[in-house]
């Protein structure tokens, strides 16, 4: 058992972690933070992206002791202070970008890295960004418009409700 | 009607907050005290003799509780199938059991012979890999055609690898193959409906708990019905009774049908917490979820379309053969049949049709309903062959579809394959499809595709489907072993505020925020006062779940007539306030009011004196005000839509890329149109996965070649469109009290054949005389074609 210690939403936490525990299952088993999901075992399906300093991660990719140190975002931090949804997350909520919710988070995690890199990106630059994230309720419409929207774009001329 | 969130408004989901901010609470993301875990030894092999199992050396692992094998449950029932088809000679189908656990045979890749329960699942996985497992492997049944002429049994004790042979209406065989054999035209079309993996991205995950003192089971499990799934564990697989068993399904993370069925991992985790008096959870990995999942489609069909010399359809016949895998899935045998053949007829006045379909066993995974479950079958089958005879008679395939459209002054119609449609207006849904996709303009655009070195293709699909599933009675007499009602309860608490306890679960479909407004309209109060209660047989009197784009039809219907009970009872207690006759109360805006005076009292005041009956006339009305129904549907309901797509193919490489994709349906009236809008760009995603990208492969020994989403290329957001979904143009079902039909396969069932005709049409402008692909249409398939011509 290895001693990680690291920053998570803001917050410094430690634990004892064998060398196999990924990042993923530290934050959900030990920290209890299970907004970071698990969808596959090959590393393809994107719901357990979190932000490992300042970069999205696939936390099923990393091993929690390769995070010593480290400062990590996950979706449980993204809300504004006073609780509020933040743009990203409000505008999931107004374009109806979720449905069954597993896959949000790392969506979520995903567009957040997306828009600090590219402000304002195009949709194929949107969709192509979102290749290693998996949805399979949306078909993916209304999630592409959701992180347009959030990035403060106009979306009207993207197909109404 | 309240100012906002009633009925038709595009309300933003009260449970997008939770899955937004991580707080979502599915079954793996809790864990009790004293929690174990389960871990599954699964076959390596699809087809093999267990000449033992030795499970000493794991038992001795570190953390090692206990080990189950299929010796532990050869005592206990089987998990059956939920719908008896007889063959086309009356025999019954061929039920083989299917056990907890493996016993004496394993029968696919994935099949469970044991499990090892631990104190950690590292500890379980390392116990499982210490199991000594002999197992004969013997050749393995795949290919369906080969399955059915084998001595090679999947199950010995049956002696066939048929499970039945189905026709549909036999009575119309005689008549069909005469409108075939006199035809002006016949077209032929053989095609294969590929094998889907469902893949909801949450995957399974069981935790049970047992309480000594009470002798109390509670099963937590990601269902999409947790009656049903407390109903078979109690009547058929272990015997507990329902009132000793809770079954609660809380956040789940998509289904698509996958997750309707017991599977029996539950049963092992319930026998498991009670044998050790400690919780056992066991969470899928996605592997586990490719292997064990019930699949879906997987027909191999031969379809014919007779016409005359006009273009009028004469008849449909086809030959089927389904794959149901190596154990019948509790719908397995309802989704090829009654699912399937009673749609064949379509959206046409075609006097004659013919399904048969013979259902069979294979060393692979069961397949189940999977979103549509077989209404995408028959109407990919119907939409290709139409638009194959269209290409061979030369006529233009939205008018050889409306030529033979039911006309709106049609209904009820009578269709040839059994059901009587109740409404629809085929017309005036092409007419939209037209106008929204601009089909007008498609010759332009083919030319400024050309000059890229581009063909593009036009594609065009009409279907119908058979939704809120199920009138009880009709599906009694087809040979449903259950009844297809839903049920509600309405608890309006004493200070005004209601809890809503629905049968149907919600794991997408956003029914916490639609099903209040239904209830909010009828009694004029701020849908934020009430809450859904779903998920859990302990609070919910019955339910039969969420499938078949039923949850609004049919549990919808049900809250109407329970707010309709709480109105009448409301209105009395009103009137006594009022001293009022009970006839002479109105409800408008939450507020009861005498006629015609100014006397009133609020809903919430009403509420209040029904929990506080001081001055109650206690001889005419009880306390409390809480209200329950049960709603059994008249009929099925009848969406329907016309749906199109542009493709362009790269000559060069056979890649085919969706410009766009019009989705124009009729589901009725619409409660809420944004989440309705939402399914329906879902199921127009998962359609177009099945067209081109996503297909489930075994090789000839039965080992899955796409376990992964390394090889099952699931449709990523680069690989759709925008949409263009419209659904103005509805016409309301005759025989719920909403008006509802439902819309939650509509998009999986519309959009494959309109991709296929789409390529088609764009290969055919190209001058390739290519007349079919099968999906999924991957580069490799659609350039093979090109050069083959």
């Amino acid at each position: 058992m290895t001693k990680v210690t690291m920053t998570i939403n803001g917050k410094a936490v430690s634990g004892e972690v064998e060398g196999r525990t990924l990042l993923s299952s530290f934050l959900r088993e030990d920290l209890h933070l299970t907004g970071t999901h698990i969808g596959c075992d090959t590393s393809q399906c994107g719901a357990c992206v979190v932000h490992v300093d300042g970069k999205a991660v696939k936390s099923c990719t990393m091993f929690a002791a390769e995070a010593n140190g480290a400062t990590v975002a996950t979706i449980e931090g993204q809300a504004n202070e006073d609780g509020s949804l933040n743009v990203i997350q409000a505008a999931f909520q107004e374009h109806h970008g979720l449905q069954c919710g597993f896959c949000t988070p790392g969506m979520v995690m995903s567009a957040a890295a997306l828009l600090k890199d590219n402000p304002k990106p195009s949709v194929s630059e949107v969709r192509e960004y979102l290749e290693g994230n998996i949805c399979r309720c949306t078909g993916y419409h209304n999630i592409v418009k959701a992180i347009m929207a959030a990035s403060g774009q106009d979306v009207s001329a993207i197909a109404a409700e | 009607m309240p100012k906002d969130g009633g009925i038709g408004a595009p309300t933003r989901r009260r449970e997008d907050v939770r899955f937004l901010t991580g707080t979502g609470q599915y079954c793996d993301d809790m864990n009790m005290f004293g929690q174990t875990a389960a871990v599954f030894a699964r076959s390596t092999v699809a087809n093999g003799v267990i000449k033992s199992i030795d499970t000493t050396a794991a038992a001795a692992m570190p953390g090692v509780l206990a080990i189950f094998t299929g010796e532990d449950f050869v005592d206990v029932g089987g998990n059956p199938a939920g719908w008896l088809i007889n063959s086309r000679d009356g025999e019954p189908m061929k039920e083989p059991k299917r056990p907890v656990l493996a016993h004496g045979k394993v029968r696919h890749v994935g099949d469970a012979y044991a499990a090892v329960i631990a104190e950690t699942v590292e500890q379980a996985k390392d116990a499982v890999e210490a199991i000594e497992v002999d197992i004969e492997e013997l050749p393995a049944i795949v290919n369906m055609k080969d399955a059915l002429s084998s001595t090679n049994y999947v199950h010995d004790e049956i002696g066939t690898n048929q499970c039945f042979d189905w026709g549909w209406i036999e009575d119309n065989r005689a008549a069909t193959d005469a409108a075939i054999k006199g035809a002006h035209h016949v077209t032929t079309l053989e095609l294969v409906n590929n094998r889907l993996v469902p893949n909801a991205m949450e995957p399974r995950c069981s935790m049970a708990q047992y309480n000594r003192a009470n002798d109390e089971y509670t099963l937590h499990t990601t269902s999409q019905n947790p009656h049903l799934t407390r109903l078979l564990i109690s009547a058929f697989v272990l015997g507990i009774p329902e009132n000793k068993l809770t079954v609660i399904a809380p956040d789940v993370g998509g289904g698509f049908g996958s997750k309707i069925y017991h599977y029996g991992e539950e049963a092992l985790v319930l026998a498991a917490a009670k044998k050790l008096g400690r919780p056992v959870k066991w969470t899928a990995d996605r592997t586990e979820a490719f292997l064990t999942d019930a699949h879906g489609r997987d027909h191999v069909t031969k379809i014919e379309l007779a016409l005359d010399e006009e273009g009028n359809f004469l008849a449909f016949r086809t030959e089927t053969l389904a794959n149901v895998g190596a154990y019948l899935s509790n719908f397995a045998t309802a989704t090829p049949t009654f699912l399937h053949g009673t749609l064949m007829a379509g959206n046409y006045t075609v006097p004659n049709v013919y399904v048969n379909v013979k259902a069979v066993f294979t060393n692979t995974a069961p397949v189940d309903a999977y979103r549509g479950a077989g209404r995408p079958e028959a109407t990919f089958s119907l939409e290709r062959v139409i638009d194959k005879a269209a290409r061979e008679i030369g006529m233009d395939p939205i008018a050889l579809r409306r030529k033979n459209f039911i006309k709106p002054d049609q209904y009820p119609f009578a269709s040839a394959a059994g059901l009587e449609y109740d409404s629809g207006n085929y017309d005036a849904l092409m007419d939209q499809m037209e106008k929204v996709a601009d089909v007008a303009g498609f010759e332009a655009r083919r030319k400024e595709s050309e000059k890229k070195g581009k063909l593009r293709g036009f594609g065009v699909n009409a279907y119908i489907e058979a939704c809120g599933i199920a009138p009880s009675n009709l599906v009694g007499v087809l040979g449903s072993r259950v009844g297809l009602y839903d049920a509600a309860t309405v608890r309006v608490n004493a200070t005004g505020n209601l809890s809503v306890m629905v049968g149907a679960h919600s794991h997408g479909q956003g029914h916490e925020t639609a099903f209040p407004q239904v209830v909010a309209e009828m009694l004029g109060i701020d849908p934020q006062s009430i809450d859904i209660v779903h998920g859990d047989t302990s609070k919910i009197p019955f339910g039969m779940g969420t499938y078949g784009s039923r949850s609004l039809a049919v549990c919808g219907s049900a809250v109407v007539r329970a707010t309709e009970k709480i109105i009448n009872k409301a209105k009395k207690i009103a009137a006594h306030m009022l001293e009022a006759s009970d006839g002479d109360i109105e409800l408008k805006d939450g507020v009861f009011s005498v006629a015609g005076t100014d006397k009133s009292v609020t809903f919430g005041e009403v509420a209040l004196k029904a929990y506080i009956p001081h001055e109650f006339p206690l001889e005419d009305i009880e306390p409390g005000l809480e209200e329950t129904a049960f709603y059994d549907p008249a009929n099925f309901t009848y969406p329907s839509g016309a749906y199109c797509c542009e493709v362009e193919v790269d000559p060069d490489t056979g890649k085919v890329t969706v410009e766009s994709m019009t989705a124009v349906d009729d589901f009725g009236n619409v409660i809420n149109p944004m989440i309705v809008t939402g399914q329906v760009h879902g199921g127009l995603g998962q359609g177009i996965g099945q067209a081109l990208l996503e297909n489930t492969t075994y090789d000839e020994n039965g080992q899955l070649l796409s376990a992964s989403y390394m090889d099952y290329v699931m449709p990523r957001a680069d690989d759709v469109p925008f949409y263009g979904v419209d659904h103005s143009k509805g016409t309301a079902c005759t025989h719920n009290p909403l008006g509802v039909k439902g819309c939650g396969e509509a998009g999986a069932i519309g959009s494959p054949p309109t991709v296929v005709n789409a390529v088609i049409d764009a290969l055919q402008s190209g001058g390739k005389n290519v007349t079919h692909i099968d999906m999924p249409m991957t580069p490799h398939r659609v350039w093979s074609a090109m050069q083959n011509v």
